[in-house]
């Protein structure tokens, strides 16, 4: 399959030209194929934050490429960025971060909106993207009144909302008990393999990394290693249905 | 993110903290209250005067000798220095055909009235208090008098010089009850002069149609003793007078005549016979000039007070601003993930914009609720129609999205201009 993904030569460095310049990334080269389940792994302080940033289109890289879909993202433009992520990615973050004012479908309707989507379509979609997760008969409930995991589903729902290609997820499990993420994991791990989203999981963690077909290790922000996940052995335990 | 999608968001907000948004809203509240209720009541008094002024006839200018000495408007002039006036300064009749001449397009008639003086009238034991002039038969048109019974003065009365009176009803009711007046005869006695006259007409009487101004304050005393005037003809008035002029008359415009400037050109006519004259000029008063200048001065003084009022509103928008950076500071993961959902700079900027509007928009149509309230109130403890001015409503909104966009904007363009990665990272 074709790559997805592909950073050449990616630098990042902050205070550029002041006496605290800071190369937080040395020269990273990595491809993402369509439809892959990739982990990185990393301790704090590896650079794996940076690199999900860049890789979120969040963040340009201070050199280097980064082909996004065939898009170079060091080149665009902040809206462009901004259009890139609406489209392209679907963040899910450690901490959720859904809006706790407005109802778990309203959540999953925010990309949409801002996909100029209209009403009535994207509140069919919310709800059939909440039902994917398991959360059809609590799309109406405030992030408040569900529990870290639905929380989390919610999350994905949402990072679902614009069919983007890739879904990024940042430390997904980090703040749910073991069972859990291993839930959360799953539903990952259905959308990789049965809606063909290709998946990129941020962690910090080695046996959550496992589960996916391929681990890139960081430190230091150079890759110091790289190899199949159980996933890609034949070991998924994925199951879902049509998206 | 489309318009109505920003005003569902911001609504949503609002609702959240709602003491917040309404102790923010308290000062657009109390601003546009204040300015429209200053307004309302502004306009209402300008109106209750204006209806009230117009009633003397909008379309009078009164020609009066004035004292050259007495400076201030002919309105107030100083009776005082009237009383020495001779024969010479009198207005001629010479001079007012003249004036006619000049201008016959402008002028519709003249109304003159010489005044003999308060009197009174008795029938048996009952009495009736008068003041007694000769007019022409224009007076009544100038002076919209209502004729009840009978007729007015007319041209051959002056000129046979009939002994005739028009009186008013109240006078009427006064001597001869139910009686019919017409053709009954009068003695009316005044300071100087006791004559007959015969009545051919009544008019109904209101306080606004005296003579002389100082007849309404009168009216307060008894309703029986009220004086009201009794019209004989002009000439039979000259005649027990011997005046060989007019102190005053009052110039009658066609319709669509400016009055104000009108009143000027009489003012120049006038003053080539008094240029010489060392104690006396020509003043001019309208109806119009004085109505304009009430309504200007009043709209002045509420523009004023007003003014100040607006000061609220800037202490109100101040303080939109300053939630509006708190609200944007406590949102600021929430900033943060949206932009890495796909929200443009634009569209995080446009949100809290429409937040600010919001929050003044509705602060502003309290306002007015309350405003146009507290106008109606005050306009009928001093006994107004409340009359709520359209363009200070209009305004009002506009102020209230203005000041939303303009203290809006600073806190939103911060929000704006966030970096996504420290916004998501903010604790």
């Amino acid at each position: 399959m074709a790559d997805i993904i592909t950073l050449k030569d990616i630098y990042k460095r902050y205070f550029i030209g002041k006496s605290n310049e800071l190369e937080v990334i040395h020269g990273i080269g990595l491809s993402v194929a369509e439809g892959e389940f990739v982990s990185i792994v990393g301790e704090s302080g590896s650079g794996k934050s940076t690199l999900m940033n860049i890789i979120g289109a969040l963040d340009r890289p201070t050199e280097g490429t980064y082909f996004l879909d065939g898009v170079n993202v060091a080149a665009l433009s902040q809206d462009e960025l901004s259009l890139a992520r609406k489209m392209k990615i679907g963040f899910v973050f450690q901490t959720f971060n859904l809006i706790g004012r407005i109802s778990a479908r309203a959540n999953v309707e925010l990309p949409m909106t801002y996909a100029r989507m209209p009403r009535k379509e994207r509140q069919e979609r919310a709800q059939h993207l909440l039902e994917i997760v398991g959360m059809g008969d609590r799309a109406k409930h405030q992030p408040n009144e569900l529990s870290g995991g639905q929380k989390q589903r919610t999350a994905i729902a949402r990072a679902m909302a614009n069919d983007p290609a890739i879904l990024l997820a940042d430390e997904p499990t980090g703040a749910l008990d073991s069972e859990t993420g291993l839930k959360v994991l799953d539903i990952f791990r259905d959308l990789n393999k049965n809606h063909g989203k290709t998946v990129v999981l941020i962690t910090h963690s080695n046996a959550l990394a496992e589960h996916s077909d391929r681990i890139i290790t960081l430190k230091d922000g150079v890759i110091i290693g790289e190899r199949r996940g159980s996933a890609d052995r034949g070991e998924d335990r994925g199951e879902g249905d049509a998206l | 993110m489309k318009f109505l999608d920003n005003f569902r968001e911001a609504i949503g907000s609002l609702l959240m903290n709602k003491m917040r948004s309404i102790l923010t809203m308290l000062g657009i509240i109390i601003g546009i209250g204040a300015v429209i209720a200053i307004m309302t009541l502004g306009a209402s008094m300008t109106a209750y005067i204006t209806e009230t002024m117009s009633g003397f006839g909008i379309n009078n200018i009164t020609v009066m000798m004035r004292a050259k000495t007495d400076e201030g408007p002919v309105l107030y002039m100083s009776t005082g220095g009237m009383n020495a006036y001779k024969d010479k300064d009198l207005i001629t009749e010479e001079m007012m055909d003249g004036l006619k001449e000049e201008y016959p397009d402008e002028i519709k008639a003249f109304s003159v009235s010489e005044i003999i003086g308060n009197g009174q009238t008795e029938k048996g034991a009952d009495y009736a208090n008068l003041s007694l002039s000769g007019v022409n038969p224009e007076y009544i048109t100038a002076n919209n008098l209502t004729l009840i019974r009978g007729r007015f003065i007319n041209d051959q009365d002056e000129a046979v010089g009939r002994r005739l009176a028009v009186v008013s009803d109240k006078l009427v009711s006064n001597i001869f009850g139910d009686e019919n007046p017409l053709g009954q005869e009068i003695i009316i006695r005044t300071q100087n002069h006791i004559d007959n006259y015969t009545i051919v007409g009544v008019y109904e009487y209101s306080s606004g149609n005296n003579i002389m101004l100082g007849a309404v304050m009168a009216s307060s005393s008894s309703d029986y003793d009220v004086s009201t005037d009794v019209y004989i003809p002009l000439s039979v008035a000259k005649k027990v007078m011997n005046t060989k002029g007019y102190s005053s008359f009052t110039v009658v415009t066609e319709n669509g005549i400016n009055s104000t400037e009108f009143s000027k050109t009489i003012e120049s006519y006038f003053s080539k016979y008094y240029a010489r004259n060392e104690d006396f000029g020509i003043g001019t008063f309208s109806m119009e000039s004085t109505v304009s200048e009430i309504t200007s001065m009043m709209s002045t003084i509420s523009l004023a007070i007003a003014a100040i009022a607006a000061i609220s509103l800037l202490v109100g928008g101040i303080g939109v601003m300053n939630i509006m950076i708190v609200s944007i500071t406590e949102r600021t993961r929430e900033i943060g993930t949206r932009k890495a959902l796909g929200a443009t700079n634009g569209e995080i900027r446009m949100q809290f914009i429409v937040e600010s509007v919001v929050i003044c928009l509705v602060g502003g149509f309290i306002g007015i609720a309350l405003g146009m309230a507290l106008g109606a109130i005050g306009a009928a403890l001093l006994g107004f129609t409340a009359k709520a001015t359209v363009t200070s409503i209009l305004l009002s909104v506009g102020v209230s999205s203005a000041i939303g966009v303009f203290f809006g904007f600073y806190p939103a363009n911060k929000a704006a201009k966030m970096d996504p990665i420290d916004a998501l990272r903010y604790e």
